[in-house]
């Protein structure tokens, strides 16, 4: 059937409204710009010799911290938890009052805690010529004693939120197969369904032959954990706006995992390819140490490219957002903002993307290392 | 007088690197799907699989730019 019609008339209609929508953000700026600028200009003159940082901007909104911002100057303060050297000391992030230059002591279990940069460390008996409690050294970097950081930070509750989403959408789907046995698909059932077999099909079977029963439930789990996040990473406010995925630390306990799984399913042939490959004997002395070290190169380069990619996408967001501040003119918002909600549309894409990628890339290795010899 | 960091022309070319390298997978799976468009789904699966590959090693190179950077 010919529907190029359709689809015509679909992206003229897209066409009209999207220049609409363009036209009446490009003329907004016109009518109020006047109190605007000035405004601008004033709040500018203030601090006038400070350059807008665009790096250091985009860095701390992809880092993790210490409280949740909520908006404006409201922060929800999250649990400190720190191992110091006599005992754990707790208290309530809230303590620093936004503080992240090292200006504001907190007490507690006995002895003086300032954050500088979203660390925590040990605060010196008198504050420097700034009025920070840590001795600088010639690079800005703070020569105080640290403390084992570990702390309920925005990722950790993001964690958890996440695991707990995870958890309530698959017990439902779960439910619901116990209770409609035999009946079509209803609900989030019907959403997740296809998902589902979409992981076995087009990842498991493909790469793990007859065997990848076994291998479904962490294929499963990771693929969701890692779509979930980096769908909750793209939405901008409260539930999400922390960046787990784009965490280096949450990648490589994913990469830790799929690299156990394909070390400890390893069969002989495995091994033998490894140890004992198919040339001739004056080669292992270069084949054998490229082949372990390759054992260790995939999981890493699983790592770097789930981490990479979603920090690159929301530098990439955040940075066109500043252009604003970068040209200090409200004219740049129109561009900005198109930008912006087209760099995000594609982050969608790459959030499915990546999970897709990083779980097909596990199914391949695991299924590199269970293979039989044929 | 040009200001700056060196890392900035280092992330430039990976992306050029990574431009080629996709542009040639793309282009190659266009052609094979318009041979074979039954085999589409198969193509696309393995033309994202080899374009990760390509991007992760754009992406190292950010990675390793921007840590120049800071």
């Amino acid at each position: 059937m010919d529907c190029s019609h359709v689809f015509e008339f679909k992206v003229k209609r897209l066409i009209v409204v999207f220049t609409l929508f363009l036209a009446f953000f490009s003329a907004a700026p016109v009518a109020f710009a006047q109190p605007d600028s000035a405004h601008v200009a004033e709040t500018v003159h203030d601090d006038a010799p400070k350059k807008f940082d665009i790096g250091k901007f985009a860095l701390h909104h992809i880092g993790d911290s210490h409280s949740w911002h909520v908006i404006g100057d409201t922060y929800i303060g999250l649990p400190v938890i720190l191992y110091t050297n006599s005992g754990f000391a707790v208290f309530n992030s809230g303590d620093f009052h936004h503080d992240d230059e090292a200006k504001v002591v907190v007490e507690a279990n006995g002895q003086r805690f300032v954050k500088l940069h979203e660390k925590i460390y040990y605060a010196s008996a008198t504050a420097n010529e700034h009025g920070q409690f840590v001795d600088l050294d010639e690079r800005h970097h703070a020569a105080n004693a640290k403390p084992l950081d570990l702390s309920f930070t925005k990722n950790v509750c993001t964690l958890f939120l996440s695991v707990i989403i995870i958890l309530a959408v698959f017990l439902k789907v779960a439910k619901s197969y116990r209770v409609r046995k035999g009946k079509s698909p209803k609900g989030l059932q019907s959403w997740m369904e296809p998902i589902i077999l979409f992981v076995r099909d087009d990842i498991a079977k493909p790469n793990l032959g007859h065997k990848y029963e076994r291998f479904m439930p962490y294929l499963l789990t990771v693929f969701f954990f890692i779509w979930f996040n980096n769908m909750l990473g793209l939405v901008p406010f409260l539930p999400g706006g922390a960046n787990l995925t784009g965490n280096i630390a949450v990648t490589m306990v994913l990469a830790v995992a799929t690299f156990c799984l394909t070390v400890f399913n390893g069969n002989k042939y495995y091994w033998k390819h490894i140890f004992m490959p198919d040339v001739p004997w004056w080669m292992y002395v270069v084949m054998v140490p490229v082949e372990l070290f390759g054992i260790f190169t995939k999981p890493i380069a699983l790592m770097i490219r789930l981490f990479a990619n979603i920090t690159a996408g929301h530098i990439l967001v955040l940075s066109l957002i500043c252009l604003v501040f970068v040209f200090n003119s409200l004219y740049i918002a129109p561009v900005s903002v198109a930008f912006a909600v087209f760099i995000g549309a594609i982050e969608l894409l790459v959030a499915f993307i990546q999970a897709f990628i990083f779980t097909i890339l596990s199914a391949l290795f695991i299924g590199m290392a269970i293979e039989d010899h044929h | 007088m040009i200001t700056g960091s060196i890392a900035a022309i280092g992330a430039g070319l990976a992306a050029i690197g990574a431009g080629l390298g996709i542009g040639k997978i793309g282009g190659s799976a266009m052609d094979g799907i318009a041979r074979q468009p039954e085999a589409a789904s198969k193509i696309q699966t393995a033309m994202l699989i080899a374009a990760a590959f390509v991007e992760a090693v754009a992406l190292f190179a950010v990675v390793v730019a921007l840590m120049g950077n800071g």
